[in-house]
Order: C-alpha cells, then structure tokens, then sequence
C-alpha cells in the first residue's frame, strides 16, 4: 500500500502530521512497537527538516510485507555537503526555529540512528531527497 | 503511578488533555530540545520542558508520551492546547523551574 503527503514550508503547525498518519496504519498493521517507534523518529525528523529547511516537499510512505520505504523530495535549498550535514551538532537552522527546540544538529543523526537503510541526495539550490528503509521483520541489521 | 498521582503531590494545575489523566508513568525526562526527546525520551515518560508550542503535543503524541508539565507558570498555545485535548495527553503546570520540579518528580518516582 502507498499514502502521499505534502509538506510546506515553513508550516510549523502541521509538522509531524505524515508521522503521525504512517504510526496509526502502522499500528493498524501490527507492527512491533518497537521498529514502528523507529520508523516514526526518523520520518518526524525528516518531515521537520522540509519544514525548517525546504520550500515545499512530498512524502511517500510505501509498505509491503518486508519493509516500509519512505521518499522525502523537496524543492528547497539543498545540502552543499551531507557529511558535513550528518554531524551531530551541526545545523544551519534559523533562529527562530532554534528558539522553538529544533534545530540542534541531531535531526540527520536520529535518523541514521533509526533507519536500517538511510539514503540522502541533494541538489544545492534544487532540494533534497531521502529515503529511508525500515524493515518490519527484524531481519535487517539490529 | 499516574499522572492523577503526581499532580496532588507535586501541586500541578491541569491545562489540558484530562481524558489521560490515568495514564501510567514510566519516568520523566527534562529537555527543552526537541529533536533530543523524539530520539532519547522513552514511552510513558512524562515531559519536562518550556517549550510551549503544538509541536510539543506532536512529539508527546509519536512518542506515547504519558504528559507535559510546563515550567515556571509558563502558558501553552492555544493550538498546542487544542492538540492535547485532542489526543488525551495532559498539560500539566508548575510555576517552578525545571531543576526544582525535576527533583521533586524524581524523589517520587523513586522513593
């Protein structure tokens, strides 16, 4: 099965909907607490990263037996280097997005921590793609 | 415990979300950087932070979050309110400060 989301930027007051929309199917499908926890961590924190980074984005969330694929696209910026980007602590948030507690530099690094197959491509001045695989099986890497 | 318990004890005002007011509490967790609880905070832990905006609510909610306590008298959103209504999870206030609630918070959890 596959939902669609669209994300704006800059709309703090909807961030975390596509998370919390993925969680309740998951639930539904009985996944384990425990990798369903993961997959909405690392999706919160991309879906948030649209937000504070990007101009606009869409989300893909495709589920099949095995795994839960997520696409995050946006028209936004870009990443000039993910390496760099992947560190913890780095950020290039903007004030008031730092004064509402994001913007810390852990985004990425929750997401790597959280996702089984984390992929990240970027465009500077185009956007941004992600894309994280989770699988529901426990078979993957712990 | 639940979150009924500590708000006698720890003389909380309820801003919002009452239908959770049974919830179970797990532990607590102090931190008003919010990519640092959707990562560390554990399900069933209540909240500690002056973060007053309905992002709050969304991560309290992708976390299962038992409630909120908001520092120092401070006064949610109303969106963030609305929100908690929503998904039954309690705003609870304390005119202290994180350090003064934390330790009350942690003796009772621990005693």
């Amino acid at each position: 099965m596959e939902f669609n989301f669209t994300v704006t930027g800059g709309d703090f007051i909807s961030a975390g909907h596509a998370s919390s929309e993925v969680k309740k199917v998951l639930q539904k499908l009985n996944v384990d607490p425990k990798i369903t926890r993961r997959i909405v961590v690392a999706l919160y924190e991309a879906e948030v990263n649209i937000v504070a980074h990007a101009y606009s984005g869409t989300i893909k969330a495709s589920i099949d037996t095995e795994k839960i694929t997520l696409v995050l696209d946006d028209e936004g910026p870009g990443i000039p280097s993910i390496e760099q980007a992947m560190q913890e602590g780095f950020s290039t948030a903007s004030e008031k997005v730092r004064e509402m507690g994001f913007g810390a530099g852990m985004g990425l690094p929750n997401m790597s921590k959280n996702a089984d197959e984390l992929n990240i491509t970027s465009d500077v001045n185009k956007g941004t793609r992600v894309e994280i695989i989770t699988w529901l099986n426990n078979k993957a890497k712990a | 415990m639940t979150v009924n318990d500590i708000i006698t004890k720890l003389n909380l005002s309820v801003l919002g979300g009452e239908q959770g007011l049974k919830k179970e509490i797990s532990g607590a967790y102090t931190c008003d950087l919010l990519s640092d609880v959707m990562g560390n905070v554990d399900d069933g832990n209540i909240w500690i932070t002056l973060q007053t905006h309905k992002n709050v609510m969304a991560i309290a909610s992708l976390r299962d979050l038992s409630a909120v306590i908001l520092v120092k008298g401070l006064q949610p959103d109303a969106d963030m309110l609305e929100k908690a209504n929503e998904e039954g999870i309690p705003v609870l206030s304390t005119n202290e400060q994180a350090f003064e609630i934390s330790g009350k918070l942690f003796q009772l959890i621990h005693s």
